[in-house]
């Protein structure tokens, strides 16, 4: 066992882990923030995206050993200090961006971490931005214009093509 | 317009805020005080003979706290079919045993025969790899034409890989033979429909907790309908009473038909739990979910037109091997028969159908209904054939539609495959269709991506479909062993606030928003004020849950009819307290008044007296405020749709774009467009990925090739255009308060032929002679059909 301490969502958190003990269940089974999911085993359907020191980074592809010091943030630190949605996430409600949900939490955690580097991207560069979030209900339409608005952009041409 | 956030109002959904925020409560996110964690030992072999399993080095392991194997669970029952089909000869269906954990003979790859419970997961993980099976492989039986060939039998109990050798409909069957050996023209097609995961992205998960005060039990699990589960497990797999279980589906992180099915590990957690004296979870991994939940399609299909010379339809004919796999799953049996066969009249008024099915035990993990569940299949066997007869006849894929279809003064329609059609304009869809894909100027468009050096295909297509399942009585003589009615309770609090508990279950479909939509337009009131109760056995009425594009139609039929009964009574009260005959008080927009007069009182006041009833007619009235009903349909609602796709196809490389997408759909009344439009855009492009991208793949051997999504290629983002829609304007349901027919499957039924038709016309454009390729069209599969052409 290795103890380690981090920052998450701003506030100090540490405990013992085991070598093998992945960052994504070192925040959903002892920290209890079980907004971070776990959709696959082989990396590659993004619900589990989080921040690690400002990067998007899938939490099931790194050890909570590997986190040690660093300034993590989740799905469970997004919203405003007021608890109210941010502007991505409020732009997922108004635009229907999720409907089981399961996705949601890696889809804002990689549309917040595009925008900060990409603050108005095309069509094109969401959804190839996006090709490490898998989603199986929305068919992407409405996640790409939910991004795409967030950004400050016009959507309103999108519904009808 | 619609009533401000009333039926018919783009409201935005209430159940986001907790998804976007990370409160979503999935069962994997429930921790149960004192949990254990099970962990399922599966075969890596398709089929074989389990001589013995040692647990004793997994009992010793830390933490460890029992072990179970298939031997623990032989005195209970199996998981059963839910439908009984018999074959042409009056057979009834051969139903192998499908118990817990295997038992004897491993099946399928990822057929559990063991599993651990221990303190932690990991703990449990280590354990099962010491547990020590002598597995004796045999040769496995994968392909269905060899497995009714040969005599290596999956169940060795039922002697034959053939489920059953259904017709139907049978005595349809020598007339269809005989139109199509006289037709002018016959067109004939071979194809496989591919075989898919669902890949709902929450995997599968289960905590059992035994509670020895009450000898009782909590299921909480990922499912789409919890009073099914609990009935199989109570009444066929278990035998716990079913007021001794409690079934929870909380949130679930979509299903698609893949949570309908009761699972052995439901049970084994149950089991386990009252064994070892701790609540028992489980949560799935993805290559589990790949392994054991069941699987989708995997028809092998002829299919033939018969038709006149100037294209009027005569006959279809299909042969059908259906694929179930090593088991029956619960609706396995309905789905290549009666929610495929009955479609095999598509949209139009052909005389003759006949379909033949037969349904084949393999080595391979069981397949049911995912979104569409038969119709995808007889949908894509009717669109593709008929593409290829246009092109035969050299008639315009459109015109040889409309020339065929119903049309809107034909409805009610009785469909030669045994349905009665209750309303459509089909014709209006493929006019609407045609306008928002702009057909007229595709040419420039094909002129333009030649150009660049790309071929341009367009391809359209029509389906009709039959959902909002199901009429009881109908359903009982076609073998249903379930009524497929549904139940809502609606409770005015006393401070005038609602809870409506409802038989469906909500996974993405967005019922705690929508719901309150329609109770709300109905009593005049804020839809804020009334909240769903949805997923806990304990708390709503028996409801068969959701699947079948069911929910509306059926249990929001429910909904309505138990408000209505609620307005009745409530007039009652409000004519009580206004000191008026009930036949004299109107009640709108949340008020009632006596009529001519200005005398009125709230709909708040009169839950209040209900539930204070001081000066209150307790002779005639009870108090309170509160019913239920059940709504059992009177027929399938039939949604339709003409969608259009255009594709460009790479010659150099085969690769397929997807440059547009219309779907133009005929859901009838619709409550909430943005909503549906969520649900057309998810299924089109479910079936886009089932087009180009999607396959399930066995080896000669059993092994599952494409079991993660390293190698089984779900559609992403970038694999896409935007999808347009358009479902302005339907025609209603006629036999529902509603109007509603129900909008979860049909973009996922549409959209396969669609894809494939654009594919061909683009490679014919190209000059290829290419007529058909079997999904997916993968870069391979295209580039391969042109350089043969």
């Amino acid at each position: 066992m290795a103890s380690v301490t981090m920052t998450v969502n701003g506030k100090s958190v540490s405990g013992d882990v085991e070598g093998r003990t992945l960052m994504s269940d070192f925040l959903r089974n002892d920290l209890r923030l079980t907004g971070t999911h776990i959709g696959c085993d082989t990396s590659q359907c993004g619900a589990c995206v989080i921040h690690v020191n400002g990067e998007a980074v899938k939490a099931c592809t790194m050890f909570a050993v590997e986190a040690d010091g660093a300034d993590v943030a989740t799905i469970e630190g997004q919203a405003n200090a007021d608890g109210s949605l941010n502007v991505i996430q409020q732009a997922f409600q108004d635009h229907h961006g999720l409907q089981c949900g399961f996705c949601t939490p890696g889809m804002v955690m990689s549309a917040a971490a595009l925008l900060k580097e990409n603050p108005t991207p095309t069509e094109r560069e969401v959804r190839e931005y996006l090709e490490g979030n898998i989603c199986r209900c929305t068919g992407y339409h409405n996640i790409v214009k939910a991004i795409m608005a967030a950004s400050g952009q016009d959507v309103s041409a999108i519904a009808a093509e | 317009m619609p009533k401000d956030g009333g039926i018919g109002a783009s409201t935005t959904r209430r159940e986001d805020v907790r998804f976007l925020t990370g409160k979503g409560k999935y069962t994997a996110d429930i921790n149960v005080f004192g949990q254990a964690a099970a962990i399922f030992v599966r075969s890596t072999v398709a089929n074989g003979v389990i001589k013995s399993i040692d647990t004793s080095a997994a009992e010793s392991m830390p933490g460890v706290l029992a072990v179970f194997t298939g031997e623990d669970f032989v005195d209970v029952g199996g998981n059963p079919a839910g439908w009984l089909i018999n074959s042409r000869d009056g057979e009834p269906m051969k139903e192998p045993k499908r118990p817990v954990l295997a038992h004897g003979k491993v099946r399928h790859v990822g057929d559990a025969y063991a599993a651990v419970i221990a303190e932690t997961e990991q703990q449990a993980r280590d354990a099962a790899e010491e547990i020590i099976a002598d597995i004796e492989e045999l040769p496995a039986v994968i392909n269905m034409a060899d497995a009714l060939a040969g005599d290596n039998y999956v169940h060795d109990e039922i002697g034959t890989n053939q489920c059953f050798d259904w017709g139907w409909i049978e005595d349809n069957r020598a007339a269809t033979d005989e139109a199509i050996k006289n037709a002018p023209h016959v067109t004939t097609l071979e194809l496989v429909n591919n075989r898919l995961v669902p890949n709902a992205m929450e995997p599968r998960a289960s905590i059992g907790t035994y509670d020895a005060a009450g000898d009782s039990y909590l299921l909480q699990t990922t499912s789409q309908n919890p009073h099914l589960t609990r009935l199989l497990i109570s009444a066929f797999v278990l035998g716990i009473p079913e007021n001794k279980l409690t079934v929870i589906a909380p949130d679930v992180g979509g299903g698609f038909g893949s949570k309908i099915y009761h699972y052995g590990e439901e049970a084994l957690v149950l089991a386990a739990s009252k064994k070892v004296g701790r609540p028992v979870k489980w949560v799935a991994d993805r290559t589990e979910a790949f392994l054991s939940d069941a699987h989708g399609r995997d028809h092998v299909t002829k299919i033939e037109l018969a038709c006149e010379k100037d294209g009027t339809f005569i006959a279809f004919r299909s042969e059908t091997l259906a694929n179930v796999g090593a088991y029956l799953s619960n609706f396995s049996t309905a789905t290549p028969t009666f929610l495929h066969g009955t479609l095999m009249a598509g949209n139009y008024t052909v005389p003759n159908v006949y379909v033949n099915v037969k349904t084949v035990f393999t080595n391979t993990a069981p397949v049911d209904a995912y979104r569409g569940a038969g119709r995808p299949e007889a949908t894509y066997s009717l669109e593709r054939v008929i593409d290829m007869a246009a092109r035969e006849l050299g008639m315009d894929p459109v015109e040889l539609r409309r020339k065929n279809f119903i049309k809107a003064d034909q409805f009610p329609f009785a469909s030669a495959a045994g349905l009665e059609y209750d309303s459509g304009d089909y014709d209006a869809l493929m006019d609407k269709m045609e306008a928002m894909i702009d057909r007229k100027a595709f040419e420039e468009r094909r002129n333009a991506s030649e150009a660049k050096g790309m071929l341009r295909g367009l391809g359209i297509n029509a389906y009709v479909e039959a959902c909002g399942i199901a009429p009881s009585n109908l359903v009982g003589v076609l073998g249903s062993r379930v009524g497929l009615y549904d139940a809502a309770t609606v409770r005015v609090n006393a401070t005038g606030n609602l809870s409506v508990m409802v038989g469906a279950h909500s996974h993405g479909q967005g019922h705690e928003t929508v719901f309150p939509q329609i109770v709300a337009d109905m009593l005049g009131i804020d839809p804020g004020s009334v909240d769903i109760v949805h997923g806990d056995t304990s708390k709503i009425p028996f409801g068969m849950g959701t699947y079948g594009s069911r929910s509306l139609a059926v249990c929001g039929s429910a909904m309505v009819r138990a408000t209505e009964k609620i307005i009745a009574k409530a007039k009652k009260i409000a004519a009580h307290m206004l000191e008026a005959s009930a036949d004299d008080v109107d009640f709108t927009d949340g008020q009632f008044t006596v009529k001519g007069t200005d005398k009125s009182v709230s709909f708040g006041e009169v839950a209040l007296k209900a539930y204070i009833p001081h000066n209150y007619p307790l002779e005639d009235i009870e108090p309170g405020l509160e019913e239920t009903a059940f709504y059992d349909p009177a027929n399938f609602t039939y949604p339709s749709g003409a969608y259009a796709c255009e594709v460009e196809v790479d010659p150099e490389t085969g690769k397929v774009t997807v440059e547009r997408f219309m779907a133009c759909d005929d859901f009838g009344n619709v409550m909430n467009p943005m909503i549906v439009s969520g649900q057309v855009h998810g299924g089109v492009v479910q079936g886009i990925g089932q087009a180009l991208l999607e396959n399930t793949t066995y080896d000669e051997n059993g092994q599952l090739l494409s079991a993660s999504y390293m190698d089984y290629v779900m559609p992403r983002a970038d694999d896409l255009p935007f999808i347009a829609v358009d479902h302005d304007g339907g025609t209603p349901c006629t036999h529902n308060p509603l109007g509603a027919k129900g909008c979860g499957e049909g973009g996922a039924i549409g959209s396969p032929p669609t894809v494939v038709n654009a594919v061909i016309d683009a490679l014919q454009s190209g000059g290829k002679n290419v007529t058909h390729i079997d999904m997916p069209l993968t870069p391979s599969r295209v580039w391969a059909a042109m350089n043969n052409a």
